[in-house]
């Protein structure tokens, strides 16, 4: 029943290429956490402070982003905006999906983080003379950013884990190399092993990194 | 100087504020008293401009806090303020809480701030907490914290709205001296308070709120000792 014979050779001599691809996983995954950082911030304060268009525009970002598929998201920036004649790179593709993903989820984050600080803060500081951008840049977003740092190191790992789903638009990160590889050389399992090992480093580094940080930036 | 004319707020239906008028020179310590909800705390907020007012005006040395064209962050420089929940930065230590008004509002040096922080902690007796964040303080130290923090940047007038009022009672005592050393300094002072003890000994007058109408105002031996308020007698009566 068993009579698969293991050849490991293909995989070592492609290993290099494997890691390479890696630090595009990393990258693109990297990127779009701080794009989407910037629109999850954004969509929360909109979110909480306005009321008419733009709250219903933040609000329909978030529920697409939530309660589809990551994969349709993907596909929409893909073949969706490629029915209309607009043909993004295969790495622009991953980007803006993961983007738009990662800015819905970690919206949510960010609108329960600026709940848990308490309205005082924001009197506090300015009756201070602080104006509104000093009191949010120095006193409110700094106390938010604790309370969702651990979220978001989980998002971070989320959109290195999702970003996988680049290789079904064509994109060669660490995924699609491997599809590539495995699909030229038939040593599909090799390569989708070495490569599962190869995402689990990545995570735990990133894991071991932020836990770091954590420890060096939150001395309260 | 601070006039308030004709002053009156309303939260949504509600009237909290019924036409005030008060001055308040400098140099001055003006205890407010009254129940919860006379909207003595409101009084406060709608003088640095944190409430929005809805009719009269609040003038401080000459500048409508409440006009358009105020740059009301330049105003509430003048205006300390220190509140019932002490509100310390958490994310901040001791000194850096002080230190950052000063830095990013008057645009001193950070060496500057520093000193300026270092000078408030000492000044209300947390010399040996500069570096301590504020999870690590007690409610009474905090307190002292807010206050310093306000100090720091040099206001003409304290506002104190209720500042002992979340304190564990052993820890009230500390945070009323500082505020008694404050007055001696001369520092012009507004206090809505529960301490009746503080009021009639620091105070030049005290004035009485009673749902939204200043019923009394005067000095602290004419209101404790002489209410002409029916008001203010049962008040006194109730809380003594």
């Amino acid at each position: 029943m068993f009579d698969y014979n293991f050849h490991w050779r293909p995989v070592m001599k492609s290993l290099p290429d494997l890691l390479e691809a890696g630090l595009l996983t990393l990258q693109v995954a990297t990127l779009s956490m701080i794009v989407g950082i910037i629109i999850g911030l954004a969509l929360a304060l909109i979110r909480l402070h306005l009321r008419g268009p733009l709250h219903w525009f933040a609000s329909a970002w978030i529920e697409l982003a939530r309660n589809t598929p990551a994969l349709f998201q993907l596909f929409f920036f893909g073949f969706g905006l490629g029915a209309f004649g607009l043909h993004l790179s295969p790495f622009t593709i991953v980007l803006a999906g993961l983007s738009f993903n990662c800015a819905g989820y970690l919206a949510e984050n960010f609108r329960g983080g600026f709940q848990s600080v308490p309205d005082t803060q924001l009197r506090a500081a300015r009756s201070l003379g602080m104006s509104a951008w000093q009191a949010y840049t120095r006193i409110i977003i700094p106390q938010v950013f604790r309370i969702v740092y651990h979220p978001l190191t989980n998002q971070l790992v989320w959109a290195v884990l999702m970003s996988s789903l680049g290789m079904l638009v064509g994109f060669r990160e660490l995924s699609g190399e491997t599809q590539f590889f495995a699909s030229r050389t038939f040593r599909i399992f090799e390569y989708f092993a070495v490569t599962a090992i190869i995402y689990y480093v990545i995570v735990k580094v990133i894991l071991g990194a932020s836990r770091l940080l954590a420890w060096r930036l939150f001395r309260y | 100087m601070i006039e308030i004319r004709g002053l009156e707020k309303y939260f949504g239906a509600l009237q909290v504020l019924k036409g005030i008028d008060l001055d308040v020179a400098k140099g001055e310590v003006l205890s407010v008293i009254g129940a919860s909800g006379s909207g003595k705390s409101t009084l406060l907020y709608c003088i640095n401009g944190l409430e929005p007012i809805q009719k009269g005006s609040v003038v401080v040395d000459g500048t409508d806090v409440h006009d358009k064209a105020t740059d009301i962050n330049k105003l509430r420089q003048k205006l300390g303020m220190v509140f019932q929940q002490w509100n310390s930065f958490p994310h901040l230590t001791a000194l850096e809480n002080v230190a950052l008004s000063p830095r990013i509002v008057k645009g001193k040096s950070r060496a500057d701030a520093q000193e300026i922080a270092e000078q408030q902690l000492k000044h209300v007796g947390l010399a040996d907490k500069l570096n301590v964040y504020p999870n690590a303080l007690s409610g009474g130290q905090q307190q002292r914290l807010a206050i310093a923090r306000a100090l720091a940047m040099e206001p003409t007038y304290m506002l104190f709205d209720e500042a002992t009022s979340a304190l564990d009672p052993e820890l009230v005592g500390e945070v009323l001296d500082t505020m008694r050393l404050l007055a001696e300094e001369g520092m012009t002072m507004i206090c809505v308070t529960h301490e009746m003890g503080f009021a009639r000994d620091v105070s030049d007058r005290v004035a009485y709120f009673h749902h939204g109408v200043m019923e009394e105002i005067g000095p602290p031996g004419q209101v404790f000792g002489d209410p002409q308020s029916e008001h203010t007698r049962k008040f006194l009566s109730n809380v003594r």
